[in-house]
């Protein structure tokens, strides 16, 4: 039992998603369900004239069909929020349909609902909207220049809100002194978040009663219950039921508050029947948030020894058409702050502009901010060393913040807590074989032939979101803690309810073990609940590699409240002081006298008997916490990926991808690889295949999967995986995250090493994705040196 | 994904089959679907009527005609690629077939729903046209025979006509001496040709190369046959010969979008010519 923190045991979670019996939202059915089907605007901007919905309303099975203008008429809040405020932030309002103007291609316009869903999608095509088509605002720098077409009217030149951190004058001052600068002007790729399973709402209403329940595909159902209430439907919060039943993926895109799953609501609640609606691939590349989407420059200033003295980046943040949901923290909270990276940077500045394009809404993504920030730092520290003569590997030792100054204060907010960057870059190398590699690399330079390049990333991310008193005082509308209730049943089999609504991660897994190393009873007499808010107390959700960090310890600390309890009990029952009860082994015994104890069950049993419990304690055994972490948690590693070059095509294969991660103590290593492998291949996917296109007026070209290049089993490689272990010191498991570590260190380690593999030819930056033809195009206007 | 509503009809015989296309307002044929009813759930097509040909077993199968084989129209891809007759006849179809997307789009979908759908990214029409195919219809003015170099007539175009139905296509069987390949450089999303290149390379009693053929999927609207394969022709068939055939290889309006570009697909068409003679030399000798 002593083991089962730290062992692979298999997911419990999988025998019933890989034989088919998983329930997705899509799955349930109701009696008298009908289905919503949305008509979307296929111009990125134009003026909308008359809708006539008459042909629509007269197809044979059309329940209803709602316009912009009858949601405004009905009298609900009517509008999705955003929930991250900056100072002078413009936001402006997005209505649960447009009514006056569409802002991107996929803006809905109406919702019709029919019996049956072929009869709903034919009676989407039936719905006449006239359109005054508009020049579109596309690209995240240009939207703000003088004339560009205006995406709101309140916000000018496009622009949200600005942003800096950091401080300006001495970055400044150390630039104008400094004897070495770099700089790099790079763009990072708009990319689709890709959840296998579509976002999908079936709601069902009450009339008697007055109660909406709502499945849907959800990260965190009491946020969207939060939502949906205060300003999407104006229903009391406490007469909203909002289930996620086994959520097929997210990677942010199912945290945030679309109008979709409000309208599907709205409908169900207007005809007084349930409503289902399951968004096709074609309306989750559209409409689904994007992620990254950045232009930035970043320029470092550095000594002759390659000691980093300031660093100072400028930013252009894409927001898309409306403020999704936590879209203003992305840029900022998560980018701003992570840009010291591993590093000891004596002066940092950085400022942000986010901007309105007639584009999707763009919000988190998997990393969210932290791979955008990684790329930054990481790309110019390989930029220095280019321009200083030195190795990649050698600039970042110079530059660790070294394993002895932690806690180590940044100059941009983050405290981070315990490192030792130094540990996971040599463990890391020596695993790839670096110099063996470089010499190699050296030797075929000679030769010509296939072009080797060797990429490192020595990243940092902060996860477990977060301290709620930090992100309080950076825009956040919410607090980030997480709540854990932990019910143990007279038989001494326990139930867990955690507001950490997993979406693939398996947590039902990982939290038992958590329970069953405390308790020291088998993972099999253990239960997970989440994903429903009738069930669960409240919660906060799944994302920003949180839930080991915060719900996890959470439920450790309820764990803790049970055991102490049963102490008193114990005592009370072994006749002995409370303090020299010692519980291990599932047994409560006096110290020193292992043979005067009880088993859990009795005592357990002991307290629903309430036959002869101490005079101060209540019958019963169930505890809840309500976790505020005081700190994020700061994973780090050191990433090497290696790569070939096709000389002729261009074409780049992955030869070899090492990866150390130090994430803390690990609950379920099976599982912590599996995040890791899913979260490189992730990262892969940006630096070598993925973007997304919209031509100059605002078409999505990639709204397929025919066109969006997602990577694909046989496009990547066996990844080798190590681990240190620096346990995190503020929370009572010592665990920091794991989700989005791959996605944060991936795309910086594979540019890296194509652009040295490219390094013969001049090139010093290429912007991802690194296609064929691009890295070809940089081969022939190169100089092969 | 939803389709446009459409009226099923299932045919029993291909006289059936071709009764129904001509009787039947806006009827398309469906045999394996992969790609018409994508398109019919994207709505890009909306046909009124589906005629079904897939149960008719006489469409289906590989044999040998003499110098020639016959691919029924309802092979799948997959039965082209492990077809016995096949891989001791004509090794380059199997190939050309094993190389289609992935194996649940190669049970499914057959060799003459590919080609009538005529994707220019598809991987069959230059092997086709290489193997001096001949694609085989019927219709209710009877049958007709049409080459694979006139078959595909431009983007998603062909020959066929209105209630004509696609029953086989014949190529040349390839012989001792003969080495063929098919090498493709794969789009990353959708594993389409963006250059796939199909040679066939004769090498006669002297040694000397007496015949070559090249062509390409993915670069032009329409395969892309390359004459000047024929210089190699009386070589040896030595790396310098075939390297000469590529250099000189020219593109007219090469093919170009927001992924891959004309000039690119046209330095991707000399680097693929080099490797696909290569190889297919490099099988002849063995």
């Amino acid at each position: 039992m002593a083991t089962v923190l730290g062992s692979s045991i298999k997911r419990r979670e999988d025998p019933a998603l890989i034989t088919g019996d998983g329930k997705y939202t899509d799955d349930f059915a109701l009696p008298g369900m009908a289905h919503a089907a949305f008509v979307r605007s296929p111009h990125a901007h134009a003026r909308i004239g008359r809708i006539d919905t008459s042909a629509a309303r007269a197809l044979p099975g059309v329940l209803a069909v709602f316009t912009g203008a009858d949601v405004a008429k009905s009298g609900v809040g009517g509008v999705v929020p955003t929930c991250w405020l900056h100072p002078g932030i413009k936001t402006p309002a997005h209505p649960l349909l447009a009514t006056d103007t569409v802002r991107y291609v996929g803006d809905g316009v109406a919702v019709v609902v029919a019996a049956d869903p072929y009869v709903a999608r034919d009676a989407v095509d039936l719905v006449d909207v006239e359109y005054e088509p508009l020049p579109a605002a596309v690209d995240v720098e240009r939207a703000t220049d003088e004339g560009a077409p205006i995406v709101h009217a309140e916000a000018p030149r496009n622009i949200s809100f600005e942003w800096e951190l950091g401080d300006r004058a001495r970055t400044d001052a150390a630039f104008a002194a400094a004897p070495r600068r770099v700089d790099l002007s790079l763009r990072n790729t708009r990319t689709l978040p890709c959840a296998i399973e579509p976002r999908s709402a079936m709601a069902s209403w009450d009339a008697s009663t007055g109660k909406l329940t709502l499945r849907m595909t959800s990260q965190n159902p009491h946020v969207h219950r939060l939502l949906l209430s205060l300003a999407s439907l104006g229903l009391p919060e406490h007469r909203i039921r909002v289930i996620a039943p086994n959520v097929g993926g997210g990677f942010g895109s199912k945290i945030h508050h679309y109008p979709d799953e409000a309208l599907v609501s709205f409908c169900a609640m207007q005809l007084g029947r349930p409503v289902k609606w399951t968004a096709t691939r074609s309306e989750a590349t559209q409409t689904d948030a994007h992620g990254r989407d950045h232009v930035t420059r970043g320029e470092l200033a550095l000594d002759d020894d390659g000691r980093i003295l300031a660093l100072r980046v400028h930013t252009y943040a894409a927001m898309g058409a409306y403020l999704s949901t936590f879209a203003p923290a992305v840029p900022t909270y998560l980018y701003g702050t992570l840009l010291s990276g591993e590093y000891a940077i004596p002066a940092i500045h950085v400022k942000v502009v986010a901007t309105f394009t007639h584009t999707a809404p763009v919000d988190a993504v998997r990393g969210a901010g932290r791979p955008e920030a990684t790329f930054v730092i990481e790309r110019l520290v390989d930029r220095a060393a280019g321009a200083l003569g030195l190795d990649p590997a050698e600039i970042r030792r110079r530059n660790f913040v070294p394993a002895d100054q932690f806690p180590y204060q940044t100059q941009v907010a983050l405290l981070y807590d315990s490192g030792n960057y130094q540990g996971t870059l040599a463990k890391a190398l020596e695993m790839v074989g670096y110099e063996a590699l470089r010499a190699d690399q050296a030797q075929r330079r000679t030769q010509g032939g296939r072009l080797l390049g060797i990429g490192l990333s020595t990243y940092i991310e902060a996860c477990g979101l977060a301290p709620s008193q930090v992100v309080g005082s950076l825009g956040a509308q919410a607090g980030l803690w997480e709540s854990a209730k932990v019910r143990v049943h007279p038989t001494g089999t326990v139930t867990v309810f955690t507001g950490c609504s997993a979406h693939g991660q398996g947590h039902e897994t990982t939290y038992a073990q958590i329970v069953a190393d405390q308790l020291g009873i088998g993972v099999d007499r253990i239960d997970v609940v989440h994903g429903d808010t009738e069930e669960v107390q409240f919660g906060m959700g799944t994302y920003g590699s949180r839930s080991a960090a915060v719900g996890g310890s959470a439920i450790a600390k309820s764990v803790d409240k049970i055991v102490a309890k049963c102490r008193k009990i114990a005592a009370h029952l072994l006749e002995a002081a409370e303090e020299d009860i010692v519980f291990e082994d599932n047994r409560f015994h006096v110290r020193g006298a292992a043979a005067k104890g009880t088993g859990w069950g009795d005592v357990v049993l002991q307290a629903y008997l309430c036959h002869n419990l101490p005079d101060d304690v209540e019958p019963g055994l169930e505890e809840t916490t309500f976790y505020n972490p005081s700190n994020f948690t700061f994973p780090f590693g050191a990433h090497v990926a290696v790569v070939e070059i096709d000389p002729d095509t261009g074409e780049v294969t992955v030869l070899r991808y090492v990866a150390v991660d130090d994430v803390g103590h690990v609950i379920n290593p099976m599982i912590v690889d599996g995040q890791l492998h899913g979260g490189i291949v992730h990262g892969i996917g940006q630096a070598l295949f993925e973007q997304v296109i919209y031509d100059e007026t605002g078409q999505l070209l990639t709204g397929e999967l025919m066109d969006y290049a997602l990577p694909k089993a046989h496009q990547v490689i066996s990844i080798e995986l190590a681990r240190t272990v620096t346990p995190c010191p503020h929370n009572p498991l010592g665990v920091k995250g794991v989700g989005e570590a791959g996605a944060i260190a991936a795309p910086a380690a594979i540019v890296n090493a194509v652009v040295d593999a490219l390094a013969p030819f001049g090139v010093t930056h290429l912007d991802m994705p690194l296609t064929a033809e691009k890295v070809w195009r940089a081969m022939q206007s190169g100089r092969r040196l | 994904m939803f389709p446009a509503t459409f009226d099923y009809h299932r045919a029993e015989t291909l006289p059936d089959a071709i009764r129904l296309l001509a009787e039947l307002e806006d009827a398309k044929v469906l045999a394996g679907g992969h790609s018409l009813i994508p398109m019919m759930k994207l709505r890009l097509a909306a046909p009124a009527t589906i005629v079904d040909i897939g149960r008719l077993a006489e469409l289906k199968g590989v044999r040998p005609i003499g110098p020639r084989v016959a691919v029924g129209a309802l092979t799948t891809h997959a039965e082209v690629a492990a077809s016995p007759v096949l891989r001791e006849h004509c090794p380059l179809l199997c190939e050309v077939a094993g190389k289609i997307a992935d194996p649940q789009v190669r049970n499914r979908g057959t060799v003459g729903g590919n080609i009538a759908h005529a994707d220019p990214a598809s991987d069959l029409p230059a092997a086709l046209v290489a193997l001096d195919g001949v694609v085989c219809l019927v219709g209710s003015q009877g049958e007709r025979r049409v080459e694979a170099k006139h078959f595909f007539t431009d983007l998603l175009t062909t020959d066929v006509r209105p209630a004509e139905i696609i029953t086989h296509v014949e190529v040349r069987a390839i012989g001792r001496g003969t080495g063929s390949a098919y090498l493709k450089f794969e789009h990353p999303a959708s594993g389409y040709a963006v250059c796939g290149a199909a040679a066939i390379v004769t090498r006669g009693a002297n040694g000397r190369c007496s015949d070559a053929a090249l062509c390409f999927n993915g670069v032009t609207a329409t395969p892309l046959v390359i004459p000047g394969a024929a210089a190699l022709v009386g070589t040896g068939l030595d790396d310098a010969a075939i390297d000469g055939v590529a250099a000189a290889l020219v593109v007219q309006e090469p093919m170009s979008d927001v992924h891959f570009s004309g000039p690119y697909r046209v330095a991707l068409a000399r680097t693929y010519a080099k490797r696909a003679l290569r190889l297919a030399r490099d099988r002849a000798r063995a």
